[in-house]
């Protein structure tokens, strides 16, 4: 357990020592104090909250924004150390490869943890500060988390990539292609069925199973759907629980898609030669 | 399965010890056949041509990479994948050209390591002192020199007293006062009982602190043992010059007789060259001749000589 702080903080001073974590907190902390204005323009006849219309606007940015964070994160952690030649040295230390992975996770999650809570939780202080009302506070606080669990699923799919690979160059890019898959094209190409099909292979359960199966859009339900608030306010009132999608459904298989490149990324770290 | 050539019993007496070891990579034979164990306190030098395989062969022994086919065993355990874990603070190693965390200060770099071995603080600054990178250990290590960084290298090789030190072209980039340095250090591990196995291009510069020479040559094993050993294996021509008295140079020649090599002949002086079997006749012989021979010198084989018989696989 040792070797993993020791591993995760270098990482973590890592982050600070490049600014990465200041730049992601003044991004994220501006990008919600800008939707939390501008959601508060037209709540006035809907009656809801404004932090659940910050929610609904937050977490459909988030879901584009925390795997592009996460991804440039990680996309380098571990390529980047075989091509420097820096892992090499590092495991003739007494560490073994998978304290090696679970210490840049542990260390990437803390960096990741930092910049959404700082950022997100910043701005909602200042909106207080400023005058705003804390009313729905249960549902930004659990996008916070949500957000960070995406960020850990794209993370170890970065590990993936990362490890896989023989150049850094080729990580960055299967990084913005796997971006491009999870975040638009598998959203798009589901849609794009779904109308095409007008309805006759694709049935509800179906096109559920297929929304449920992708974790960013089980982020978007999961955030749309747990909070009453919020999802009156995004007008999808009862369908994520009709269609049987549990909030620990939902997050059981985000964390599946966390879990699995992990193991994934351990399992060819461990036949790697370096 | 280990075929039963010549076998080095593997006792746990060996610090080291390589049985019939092959390692491919993609169907390219990169080391054939290796056998030797290295003994506690012992200082190996591998010597060989850059791609002779001296860093494959440290890999394996580091547990970096995995036999092909054989056995590998270091401090008593198969060191394959976790040889760091295994023998926890016992092991430093310098790699080629080593490669650090450039945003990093050498401080940073050296106490992260530390970390990872147990080792406090405390060390580390004596260290970085010895090494002579007190003063820059403030600055990030990509600012660093090629001969800083070598130091810093050798830094962390040192960190935690390791029983078994793994040197990959340790002197690179270190200029003469620096190498001097290095060296003494490494012989201060040694005292302590310390074994270490060290890579190098030049044979002169290990040649005193070498317990025994490995010769690599495309992935095999040439030839393995002292300096003495090395001469005894070599079957070089010994080199004897004799001074003569003014003129008589010509007719010492000739009473040379026909085993004997005559190189060159002056006005004052012979020199020849025999095998080793026939020197102790020809220094005989010589000591008859009487007043005409003045002086005598022999020369045994040079150290670069001796390489390049090995390397070059034939007698000279």
């Amino acid at each position: 357990m040792k070797m993993l702080w020791v591993l995760a903080l270098k990482e973590l001073r890592d982050g600070l020592r490049n600014r990465w974590i200041g730049a992601a907190i003044l991004l994220l902390g501006t990008l919600a104090i800008a939707l939390s204005l501008l959601g508060s323009a037209p709540t006035g006849s809907v009656r809801a909250s404004n932090l659940d219309i910050t929610v609904i606007s937050l977490s459909s940015l988030s879901v584009y924004l925390i795997p592009l964070i996460a991804l440039m994160l990680s996309f380098d952690a571990l390529v980047g150390e075989f091509e420097r030649g820096t892992m090499m040295l590092l495991l003739t230390y007494p560490v073994t490869r998978w304290q090696v992975i679970m210490g840049k996770f542990l260390g990437h999650v803390l960096i990741l943890f930092i910049a959404i809570f700082a950022g997100y939780g910043g701005a909602i202080l200042i909106m207080t500060l400023l005058g705003g009302s804390l009313e729905g506070w249960q549902a930004y606080l659990s996008m916070m988390f949500s957000s960070l669990l995406l960020g850990a699923v794209f993370i170890a799919l970065g590990y993936l990539i990362s490890v896989l690979v023989k150049e850094r160059a080729t990580a960055a890019g299967s990084a913005i292609g796997l971006w491009l898959v999870f975040v638009v094209l598998y959203d798009l190409i589901l849609f794009g069925a779904l109308i095409l099909d007008e309805g006759q292979k694709i049935g509800q359960q179906l096109f559920a199973t297929l929304m449920l199966i992708s974790p960013t859009d089980s982020y978007r339900i999961l955030n749309l759907s747990l909070f009453d608030g919020v999802s009156d306010a995004a007008g999808i009132a009862g369908i994520a629980s009709e269609a049987g999608m549990s909030s620990a459904l939902l997050s059981g298989v985000m964390f599946l898609w966390m879990l699995l490149p992990l193991l994934a990324t351990v399992f060819v770290f461990q036949r790697r030669e370096l | 399965m280990i075929k039963s050539t010549v076998t080095p019993c593997a006792t746990d007496k060996n610090v080291i010890s390589l049985v019939n070891v092959n390692k491919q990579y993609s169907n390219e034979n990169v080391l054939t056949d290796i056998n030797f164990n290295v003994q506690p306190g012992e200082c190996i030098v591998l010597v060989g041509h850059n791609g002779a395989g001296k860093t494959s062969l440290m890999k394996l022994m580091l547990g970096l990479t995995k036999p092909s086919s054989g056995s590998v065993n270091v401090l008593g355990q198969n060191p394959a994948f976790s040889a760091a874990v295994a023998q926890g603070l016992a092991l430093g190693y310098l790699p080629e050209s080593v490669a650090f965390y450039e945003a990093m200060t050498g401080r940073e770099v050296l106490n992260f390591y530390a970390q990872l071995k147990g080792v406090g603080k405390n060390e580390c600054r004596k260290l970085l002192d010895l090494v002579g990178l007190g003063e820059a250990a403030k600055r990030k290590v990509g600012t660093y020199s090629k001969g800083m960084r070598q130091r810093l290298g050798l830094a962390q090789a040192m960190l935690g007293n390791p029983q078994l030190l793994f040197l990959d072209e340790p002197t690179t980039g270190l200029d003469p006062i620096l190498r001097q340095h290095f060296y003494e250090l490494i012989d201060e591990l040694q005292k302590e009982g310390a074994t270490s196995l060290i890579s190098s291009h030049s044979l002169h510069e290990v040649e005193a602190r070498a317990s025994r020479f490995i010769i690599l040559k495309s992935g095999k094993i040439v030839a393995i043992g002292s300096l003495d050993e090395l001469y005894q294996q070599a079957t070089l021509p010994v080199q004897v010059k004799i001074s003569v008295a003014e003129g008589q140079a010509a007719r010492v020649a000739e009473r040379m007789g026909s085993n004997v090599n005559i190189l060159h002949v002056n006005n004052k002086s012979v020199q020849l060259s025999c095998f080793k079997d026939e020197k102790m006749p020809l220094i005989r012989h010589i000591s008859s001749l009487g007043e005409d021979v003045q002086d005598m010198q022999i020369m045994p084989p040079r150290l670069d000589e001796l390489y390049s018989h090995f390397m070059n696989g034939s007698a000279l």
